[in-house]
């Protein structure tokens, strides 16, 4: 049984309370499937979608898990002007929550605004992504994506590539895997890994071919261009002839190893293209998969009890 | 007017005195210091079982007038130092406008006057609108009255103009108090770079933001023979440094405060904006560097950064919210439960760094019971134990970490010149 009024991270949650949430998906990925998408389960109740920060892929994801749910979704895209004119992250979710939203999924650039939210508020707060912090539902619906393909996810060795220190992707990753037992590592540039991320459970390399040997997953991260201002990389280029996952790096991993990103993708920087349309790639299932996820956490967190009542 | 306090434990760490003795204060000063002062008095204060010490200097407030009065005041400001139990503060110049000019210091000098419950002792701006680039007018902020040079809240960056503030004011006996932190590798963190950091996905400042600058200020301070005080040092780093030019006879000064010996960065886990400070919360490793500092004697002062904010300024994202805490009425019980009470300090070696230490640090005539000094006193009730509640702060800022905690040792008595201003915790109009 779901027991917590929000969805913050993946640091918190038990590995019980992660398998309810991949289990209550499996069912969830059945109504995609099918013709008619829709279920009255969630009907009458409202979901707002609070983005400081925009990313129309992970918005949408959640409205379409949302409605297939048959509740009501509204967006509210907040530009930094508004920031700047002085109305604050609480009024702002103070208003939402009298407009009767009963869950508020919130994206913001800084670590902490949604647990500063979920604090104030008695509506429900979905973490989307905040700061370097988590993306606990990126981090759910990658594990579901592996243990769909796998199997399993104890005893798995997975490999996360690129900039560490920057990805909330990254860290919800590794806290929801090890959780189960997955061995996981972390690679990229020593300027692009954060301090201490060993002591998160982690194995630590600096060069893809030597932790990309033997893996069964390589979860390939997004790499920005504007680190190379900030002194972090040299340029593009010298991170895609180190780091880039093409061809011959991937021949390293297991031969049924899987490949998977947040997405957007840079394609011909931190992933190859023929790399991103081979077999291995399961890039197009996780936006499917995000969507089942994000419709079991939807039916936990606004009471859902008995998943057979979904799926009749 | 006299005043006797009867029977309390003695400590004035300047005369070296630590014993059971009576005080007595008349018109304002103090008369004598001895075993069994039986003469009448117009008011007797019983401290048996009662700590009497000199009254405390917090050598490092934020008293936020003028400028930015919805977080304190010089009224507010002072009545928490008076409810901490300090008689004498010393405020940074970040005021807006910041206190660059005679105009500024005459004003925080009349207004303390005015409406100060405690003394207060303006610090004058190093350069020109904290801006780094110009020397103010050393000379006449100095006789306007200000006891030291700092562009606290940012440092100086510019090593060739630290360099000629330092000759320069070595001219007035100004001693520079250096808020050291190179911002160029701070590159807009928000709390200690490290496991926690990584953990929560704040960025991080480097132990090494801190150390570069303390270097730096070292090798200035040994080049121009001029005293340079490091405010609020936080790493084990700084800390190496310091003790080393000490003993290389550079005339170095450090302080630390009651939030970098007392927390980790830990207690930013669950994002409380109370624990944002500059310099940052440093891991146990750090922390631990400070205690052995403290009781080696490399850090010669206790001095709490005291920073107040408005609610709604902290009630915002991590990211986003002002750097500081309020300090003035959790130090001297935290001191007392973090460090006297674990026998890191003995109570001599803690009263000397908020009394003679600093006032020397700063020319003061302050921080003794000598005959003939001002009769400031702090009393304190060593087995007194009371829960922080920020509800009941004087100051207008309530942004403390430690509100809940349960601390052993609190100020019952602050006297300023003789008079009362604090007893059992209530400010005497
Ligand atoms: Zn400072």
């Amino acid at each position: 049984m779901w027991k917590r009024k929000d969805l913050l991270g993946l640091k918190e949650l038990s590995a019980d309370e992660i398998n309810l949430i991949l289990d209550t998906a499996v069912p969830m990925k059945d109504i995609i499937k099918r013709e008619i998408k829709k279920v009255p389960t969630l009907r009458g109740r409202s979901m707002v979608t609070l983005f400081y920060e925009p990313s129309t892929r992970t918005r949408t994801s959640f409205e379409i898990a949302a409605k297939y749910l048959s509740a009501d979704t509204s967006s509210l895209t907040v530009a930094t002007s508004s920031v700047v004119k002085g109305e604050t992250l609480i009024d702002t979710g103070k208003t939402i929550e009298v407009m009767g939203a009963d869950v508020i999924v919130i994206r913001h650039e800084a670590a902490g605004a949604p647990h500063l939210l979920a604090q104030r508020i008695k509506s429900r707060v979905i973490n989307a992504g905040d700061g370097m912090h988590e993306h606990p539902t990126q981090g759910l619906l990658d594990m579901f994506t592996i243990r769909e393909k796998k199997g399993k996810l104890a005893d798995l060795k997975i490999a996360i590539l690129g900039d560490i220190l920057h990805s909330r992707v990254a860290r919800s990753n590794i806290w929801g895997l090890t959780k189960f037992g997955a061995k996981v590592r972390v690679v990229g540039p020593s300027t692009l890994l954060p301090k201490e991320v060993q002591r998160m459970g982690v194995e630590v390399f600096q060069s893809a071919e030597e932790a990309l040997k033997d893996v069964d997953v390589i979860n390939v991260l997004r790499v920005q261009r504007e680190r190379q201002k900030k002194g972090l990389l040299p340029s593009l280029r010298e991170y895609s002839n180190l780091y880039g996952l093409d061809r011959k790096r991937l021949a390293l991993a297991k031969p049924d190893a899987l490949v998977m990103h947040p997405g957007p993708m840079n394609r011909g920087v931190e992933i190859m293209p023929d790399v991103y349309d081979s077999l291995h790639s399961v890039v197009d299932e996780q936006v499917t998969n995000g969507v089942a996820v994000r419709m079991a956490i939807l039916y936990l967190l606004m009471g859902g009890k008995n998943v057979n009542e979904v799926v009749n | 007017m006299k005043l006797l306090i009867k029977g309390g434990r003695v400590i004035d760490p300047a005369n070296g005195i630590d014993g059971i003795r009576d005080v007595l204060i008349v018109d304002g000063l103090i008369v004598k210091v001895e075993e069994n002062i039986n003469e009448e008095a117009d008011e007797q204060i019983e401290a048996e079982g009662k700590i009497v010490a000199p009254g405390f200097i917090d050598m490092h407030v934020h008293l936020r007038e003028p400028g930015f009065e919805h977080k304190e005041t010089i009224a507010s400001g002072t009545r928490a130092a008076a409810a901490g139990g300090f008689t004498a503060v010393v405020c940074m110049p970040n005021t807006n406008p910041v206190a660059d000019n005679k105009a500024v210091v005459s004003f925080i000098k009349q207004k303390a006057e005015q409406e100060g419950k405690v003394k207060v002792y303006p610090v004058g701006n190093v350069t020109k609108g904290a801006q780094g680039e110009e020397l103010t007018e050393i000379g006449e902020l100095k006789a306007a009255g200000v006891v030291a040079l700092s562009d606290d809240g940012k440092p100086v960056h510019n090593g060739e103009i630290m360099r000629r503030a330092l000759e320069y004011a070595q001219m007035f006996q100004l001693p520079i108090i250096s808020h050291c932190e190179d911002l160029n590798l701070v590159a807009s963190g928000y709390m200690h770079e490290g496991y926690i950091s990584t953990v929560l996905g704040l960025r991080g400042i480097p132990a090494a933001a801190e150390e570069v600058m303390v270097a730096r200020d070292i090798i200035l301070a040994e080049l121009t023979g001029s005293p340079v005080h490091i405010a609020h040092i936080s790493t084990a780093g700084s800390v190496r440094l310091v003790r080393e030019a000490k003993a290389r006879g550079i005339k170095i000064t450090a302080e630390a405060t009651p939030h970098h010996f007392t927390l980790t960065d830990e207690a930013v886990i669950g994002y409380n904006t109370a624990t944002k400070v500059n310099p940052p919360l440093r891991s146990s490793r750090h922390r631990e560097a400070i205690l052995e500092a403290l009781a080696d004697g490399t850090i010669e002062v206790i001095a709490t950064d005291h920073a107040p904010h408005a609610r709604e300024e902290k009630e915002v994202e991590y990211a986003y919210a002002p750097n500081g805490m309020v300090g003035l009425e959790t130090a001297v019980p935290l001191m007392v439960t973090q460090l006297i009470h674990t026998g890191i300090l003995d109570w001599s070696e803690a009263i000397a760094k908020l009394t003679i230490n600093p006032a020397k640090i700063l020319n003061l005539p302050l921080g003794t019971l000598s005959a003939g000094s001002p009769a400031d006193v702090t009393i304190i009730d060593p087995e007194k134990e009371a829960v922080v509640d920020p509800a009941r702060f004087q100051s207008m800022g309530k942004n403390t970490p430690f509100a809940g905690w349960e601390l052993k040792g609190w100020p019952v008595y602050t006297i300023v010149n003789g008079r009362v201003v604090m007893a059992d915790g209530k400010i005497l109009e």
